[in-house]
């Protein structure tokens, strides 16, 4: 591994997103200058122009444009909103400052600009990501909810105070927290040749404790339920930077394979951005075929889920064979297993014996 | 079987015997219909000389009576023509004694008011009433007097003559009273207020009896023309009336007595009225006879040639004066009045105004308060009889975009030589459809003016709040902007904000 090329990256981004945002402040300087109401154009990101595109393998955002403009009174307030946003992003980035959702929506009053409620600032935040293709992590800001990363993986930190400070992503047996400074580290080396993401926090401590990461040359992350966006970025670069191969373990019912979709291909609600995505990671388990073949005790599955499961199945992601084929035995058995399960034949059992089968059979 | 007593009784005696229907009805009533009743002769004395009046009145305690009920000294001074000595006692001690039987549009009609009040005074507290009044000669002339009730005559207990050095002139009555003016402060301070409204070129003073003072200010000096006295019409006449022209009459032939003694009779209309009347022209009135002067009475009200009253005898108080005391007295936004051409019923011509006020300091009650007013005077009770009330509940106010969680109030008021009364106690006015008729057109004019008004007004609003948007957005805009961009200087959006009002025109 060659720590110098990695080094690059986010300092490059970090010149393109304030570079972006200092342009877009250019843009309408500019116009103001000249006597003319200032406009911004960005993608529709209303649902007629969500697009599913399978060669980038995610949802993205069709030609239909939407214009802000200051001269029309009902997008006075949103465009200035959007002008201060993409003004404090700028004050953040530079001071190398992060925040939260929450924060961002507090320090607009200091401004005077006070947001109706936390939607109304995170929608305002979401049309600034259009605008310039940057998701809110790349402006510092980040929501709430915090996942982990725990193996080998040596990283290098970039925010201020620590700045060519070095950690070992083993050094914690409970993980290493994906925050801001985390997400905004270098990859210096590892030993790692894949990459293990896990729904659920008790069985990411039991591969911690059982040494997965040992064992299977694997970096551990913690999702916990929903992978957060810095979560999902972050596998992205570990597959895309390190060029190890990523494997997803789920619940077996529609939402855990739905984690894993999103991880894969991404949301419709992100349409708007790229880098979110990890097209290549394989969903490993639990499947519907596994409830079968290991015998695993499971629940029925009730009214919404089988519901979901319709959807899911006239989902464009969803129309790889292996995914249609668990969503008809999903629907056939009308079960569902949790990945604890397992416990049933020991707790070792799953580390053992159905971890190397299903790493093997995704591969 | 009872044996039955026949006996005659005076008007004193016979008002005293009724004094319901003149308002007196009990402690808290009598009160406020005694004060009101100078009130207006007051205003009515001042205003015959087209003096902008001045008007004290004090009502202060002087002993108890019962629990409920205190005595009262009233006493009330003007600025008035005041009253030539000779007819005070009559003028304050005989009942039906009035200077204002002739047609003209005033306040006082029935010649009775303010001796209602005295003899009030006089049967609850025994004790007589002091009248001192100067006609701004060189004496002053005070009497103090008690009404001989059986007889209807004034008794004289005193009369002085003061030396006028100073030509005062006007009249201040003094007498007590029993009442109970707790009970009655909210209509008396409500009378004021009403008063002060219809006669903002008025100064009123009044000291309560716990010696609080109101007052209300006069904002203008101007004055209505003041009324004209006039011949009854035709159309206005009963048999009463026709036996005492008759009576008086000089002329003794039927053209003469038409053309000297009615309303807007020439020659012409008379020659045609007797005609259609079948009355020869050359006929002594003197010698009609009862059933002739019974079927005169009924051709004039037929005859359908007559001009209608001119309402030049009457006097409105004019849409400036009335907007000037709805301002002053309701301190609403915005004010509409009305002023509707003459009109007349039964032969008697009247006008009618209309105000409605909007906004400031009237409340949003969920139903109009309502002032309602007859030759300046203001109506405080029956309201829900009145012929005002029942035309403003028949108007459909949303047609006018009016709704009743606005604060709107209505003021209405007629002038005329013979207010269609129901009482003598003044309170309300009869449902004449000719009356209603033209109160209701006064309202719709001036509730389409106030229409106009809000729409004006919303429009002006509507353009201040989008002014006031672009004015707290765009200066954000530019500021954000040009950090961002890394500018020393802000741009210049003044042009922008210039700009903003214009397209809104563009696009209406
Ligand atoms: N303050 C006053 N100044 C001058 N004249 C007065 C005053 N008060 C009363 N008068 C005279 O006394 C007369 C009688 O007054 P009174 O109030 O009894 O009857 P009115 O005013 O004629 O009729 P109404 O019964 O309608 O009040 C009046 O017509 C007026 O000529
Ligand atoms: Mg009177």
């Amino acid at each position: 591994m060659k720590p110098k090329k990695h080094k690059s990256i986010i300092t490059k981004r970090r010149k393109e997103v304030s570079s972006g945002l200092e342009s877009l402040g250019l843009k309408i300087y500019e116009q103001l200058d000249k006597g003319d109401f200032p406009s911004i154009e960005m993608p529709s990101r209303s649902t007629e122009n969500i697009y599913y595109d399978p060669q980038v393998r995610q949802f993205i955002l069709g030609d239909k444009k939407v214009r802000r403009k200051a001269r029309n009174i009902r997008h006075l307030r949103p465009f200035t909103q959007l002008v201060w946003t993409a003004f404090f992003s700028h004050e953040l980035t530079s001071q190398r400052k992060t925040s939260t959702l929450r924060d961002v929506y507090y320090s607009a009053q200091a401004y005077e600009m006070k947001f109706k409620d936390q939607q109304e600032s995170n929608n305002i935040i979401t049309d600034l990501e259009t605008v310039l293709a940057f998701s809110r992590e790349d402006f510092n800001i980040f929501p709430e909810e915090r996942s982990a990363v725990f193996g080998d993986l040596t990283i290098e930190y970039t925010v201020p105070g620590y700045e060519g400070k070095r950690l070992n992503l083993t050094s914690h047996p409970d993980g290493v927290m994906i925050g801001p400074a985390l997400t905004s580290a270098e990859f210096v080396k590892t030993t790692a040749d894949k990459v293990i993401a896990i729904e659920k926090g008790g069985l990411f401590t039991r591969f911690v404790e059982e040494g997965v990461h040992k064992k299977f040359n694997a970096i551990l992350v913690l999702t916990a339920g929903q992978a957060p966006r810095a979560t999902r970025h972050f596998v992205r670069r570990l597959n895309r930077e390190l060029n190890v191969p990523a494997y997803i373990f789920t619940d077996g019912d529609p939402w855990g394979m739905h984690i894993a979709m999103v991880m894969i291909s991404g949301s419709a609600n992100a349409a708007h951005l790229r880098e979110l995505t990890t097209p290549d990671a394989k969903w490993s388990g639990v499947w519907a075929t596994d409830i079968v073949n290991y015998k695993l005790p499971a629940d029925p599955l009730d009214e919404v889920d089988i519901k979901r499961l319709y959807e899911l199945q006239r989902d464009p992601r969803y129309k790889d064979p292996l995914w249609q084929r668990e969503i008809k035995m999903f629907l056939k058995i009308r079960k569902k297993a949790e990945q604890e399960a397992f416990s049933r034949y020991g707790l070792t059992y799953i580390v053992d014996e159905y971890l190397p089968a299903k790493l093997e059979e995704t591969k | 079987m009872a044996k039955t007593t026949f006996e005659e009784i005076s008007a004193a005696d016979f008002f005293y015997r009724n004094r319901d229907i003149a308002g007196f009805t009990n402690p808290s009533r009598a009160i406020f219909a005694a004060t009101r009743e100078l009130v207006e002769n007051s205003l009515d004395a001042a205003e015959s000389l087209k003096t902008p009046p001045d008007i004290y009145v004090r009502l202060s305690f002087d002993g108890e009576a019962s629990s409920e009920t205190k005595i009262y000294k009233l006493r009330v001074e003007d600025n008035g023509i005041g009253v030539p000595p000779r007819h005070i006692p009559s003028a304050f001690g005989q009942v039906l004694f009035g200077s204002k039987y002739k047609l003209k549009q005033q306040r006082g009609t029935f010649g009775l008011g303010g001796k209602m009040a005295i003899l009030y005074g006089q049967i609850t507290t025994h004790q007589p009433a002091c009248i001192i009044s100067s006609t701004g000669v060189s004496k002053i002339y005070m009497y103090k007097l008690m009404i001989d009730i059986r007889r209807n005559r004034p008794l004289i207990l005193d009369r002085k003559v003061l030396i006028n050095k100073e030509r005062w002139r006007g009249t201040i009555v003094e007498f007590n009273l029993e009442g109970d003016y707790f009970r009655a402060m909210p209509k008396i301070l409500e009378y004021f207020k009403q008063t002060a409204m219809v006669n903002p070129y008025a100064n009123l003073t009044f000291v309560d009896p716990k010696g609080r003072l109101y007052k209300f200010t006069r904002v203008t000096m101007e004055m209505p023309d003041p009324p004209k006295e006039t011949l009854p019409h035709p159309y206005g006449v009963d048999v009463e009336l026709l036996q005492r022209l008759i009576q008086v009459t000089p002329h003794r032939n039927m053209m003469e007595f038409l053309r000297n003694h009615f309303h807007r009779v020439g020659e012409i209309t008379a020659r045609k009225f007797l005609e259609f009347a079948n009355i020869r022209s050359s006929k002594n009135p003197k010698k009609l006879a009862h059933n002739e002067i019974v079927r005169l009475m009924r051709m004039l009200k037929k005859f359908r040639e007559f001009l209608p009253p001119d309402a030049s005898c009457l006097s409105p108080l004019g849409e400036e004066l009335l907007r000037a005391g709805v301002l002053k007295e309701l301190k609403p936004e915005f004010v509409v009045v009305h002023q509707r051409r003459p009109s007349a019923y039964a032969g008697h011509p009247f006008i009618i105004e209309v105000a409605i006020a909007y906004g400031g300091e009237i409340p949003k009650r969920g139903t109009f308060p309502i002032y309602r007013f007859a030759n300046r005077i203001p109506l405080l009770y029956d309201e829900a009889s009145d012929v005002s009330v029942r035309v403003i509940n028949s108007i459909n106010w949303r047609r006018y975009k009016v709704t009743p969680d606005m604060p709107v109030a209505i003021a209405t008021h007629i002038c005329s030589t013979k207010i269609p009364y129901k009482t003598v106690g003044k309170e309300f006015i009869a449902d004449r459809p000719e009356v209603g008729r033209e109160i209701a057109n006064g309202l719709r004019g001036a509730a389409r003016q106030l229409q106009r008004f809000l729409t004006r007004r919303e429009h002006v609003d509507r353009e201040q709040r989008r002014l006031g948007i672009f004015s707290k957005y765009l200066p954000k805009i530019a500021q954000f902007s040009a950090q961002l961009a890394g500018k020393e200087k802000t741009p210049d959006i003044k042009k922008l904000l210039w700009s903003v009002k214009s397209f809104e025109t563009e696009k209406a």
